[in-house]
């Protein structure tokens, strides 16, 4: 979904930790992202190709960091592992799984220079 | 360009605004070799698409984090924020700005043709004369929606996202700027017609309301599973078709409690009226809650006030 959007918030909090920060070239971005984020990362790749041409990161490598997706089953009262939204329990089979956890995108690291 | 904040905003375009400079220009030439991963139809018919490691990351192939000896220039920068921060905080700040105003603000979110117009015109027309209203349109061209809006006598604005696909928090902060809510009002959000990408946009509204029709299929929920978790209301729509169509209502329930299993449902005729008394006490219930609140906050600050008089006297 929207990952022009979503490429467009990476390079802006790039830009935001360079002015902070005091770099001018990044190499690397280290980005997270959970199964439940919704987030096809091969889209965003092709987005964040576009976006950071011309920018402080172009031709940066973007490393993409895979958080398994975890919720929480009313039914067992635990945190079981999900692959998506609409998994069963894997202990019980119920479908009343609450996601907690791989639901996140964010931008954890930069290398930089 | 956009006085309050700087913002240029492509296509974007506040209805009564002169359309923005594109702000963000980005070239899109494909110099070098890479492929975007291929679609494998698969022999049960489901169709995917695969990445192939090292094939399509233009960016160099070694290990991640490869630190590379030797240029010791280099440095890690932690930066841990979420990619949607910009968003998430326009977001917050127009929660806050309707809190204090005690106005219930609802996202309504569909695809496109599932009769979230009409559902707002037919909502329009069993509050008006007790509460007050303003809509916020979405579309990606024209005020036709607007205008449909403003013929019930309610203020709307129309948001056009020019190629966007989505509404998002600054648009939105932007529209209530120029509505003039008043206290314990409700604002109701006609977000763009598409179910997969509003879902990941917080505009600071109290609830997202997902409209699913009869007329689509009752498998939505699991097809477009982010925009259900999204919601905490489902409203199935064009229930007065249930004769003429197949679609398992009590399935799509199940489907979409499969998805988010707090998701509450009404199912409603926007074109009948069969089913709105429900939703209308719905609203609210949620009204009367962001009054509340709006209460609480007054009176907390009132007794503030009063201590700090108190205290003052005391020295004075």
């Amino acid at each position: 979904m929207h990952e022009m959007s979503l490429a467009e918030g990476i390079l802006e909090l790039v830009e935001q930790a360079a002015q902070a920060q005091g770099f001018s070239r990044v190499r690397e971005i280290n980005l997270e992202i959970g199964a439940l984020a919704g987030v096809e990362t091969e889209a965003l790749a092709f987005c964040l190709e576009s976006v950071l041409k011309g920018s402080l990161a172009e031709g940066a490598r973007v490393n993409f960091a895979a958080v398994p997706g975890e919720g929480w089953c009313l039914n067992c009262g635990t945190t079981v592992p999900i692959a998506a939204l609409y998994d069963p329990c894997p202990r019980c089979g119920g479908y009343q799984v609450q996601a907690t956890g791989g639901t996140q995108m964010r931008v954890k690291d930069l290398l930089v220079e | 360009m956009c006085n309050v904040c700087g913002c240029g905003q492509g296509e974007m375009r506040i209805e009564g605004e002169a359309p923005t400079e594109p702000a963000h220009v980005h070239p899109h030439e494909h110099p070098h070799d890479h492929t975007h991963g291929h679609l494998h139809r698969h022999a049960d018919g489901t169709v995917h698409s695969h990445a192939h490691a090292g094939d399509h990351l233009h960016y160099g192939l070694g290990p991640a984090h490869a630190h590379a000896p030797g240029l010791s220039q280099a440095r890690m920068v932690s930066i841990e924020q979420d990619i949607l921060a910009r968003n998430n905080a326009y977001a917050e700040t127009n929660r806050r700005w309707l809190a204090e105003r005690g106005v219930l603000a609802l996202n309504l979110v569909s695809s496109p043709g599932a009769g979230k117009t009409t559902l707002l015109v037919q909502t329009i027309e069993q509050l008006r004369g007790r509460v007050p209203m303003a809509v916020i349109e979405g579309d990606q061209q024209t005020s036709l929606d607007a205008e449909r809006i403003r013929a019930t006598g309610v203020r709307a604005i129309q948001v056009n996202t020019g190629k966007g696909c989505h509404l998002d928090a600054h648009m939105v902060g932007h529209a209530l700027e120029r509505l003039d809510l008043p206290e314990d009002g409700l604002l109701l959000i006609e977000n763009v017609g598409n179910l997969v990408c509003p879902a990941g946009f917080d505009l600071g509204e109290a609830h997202k309301v997902v409209i699913l029709s009869v007329t689509e299929g009752e498998d939505k929920p699991l097809k477009y599973p982010d925009m259900f978790h999204a919601a905490d209301l489902m409203l199935i729509n064009k229930i007065d078709l249930l004769p003429y169509v197949d679609f398992d209502v009590e399935r799509c329930i199940d489907y979409a409690r499969r998805v988010n299993p707090q998701l509450q449902v009404l199912r409603v005729s926007a074109r009948t009226g069969e089913g709105l008394a429900a939703w209308i006490d719905w609203i609210e219930t949620g009204r009367a809650r962001a009054r509340a609140a709006r209460e609480d906050t007054v009176n907390a600050l009132k007794r503030r006030i009063a201590e700090l008089e108190a205290r003052l006297a005391a020295k004075g």
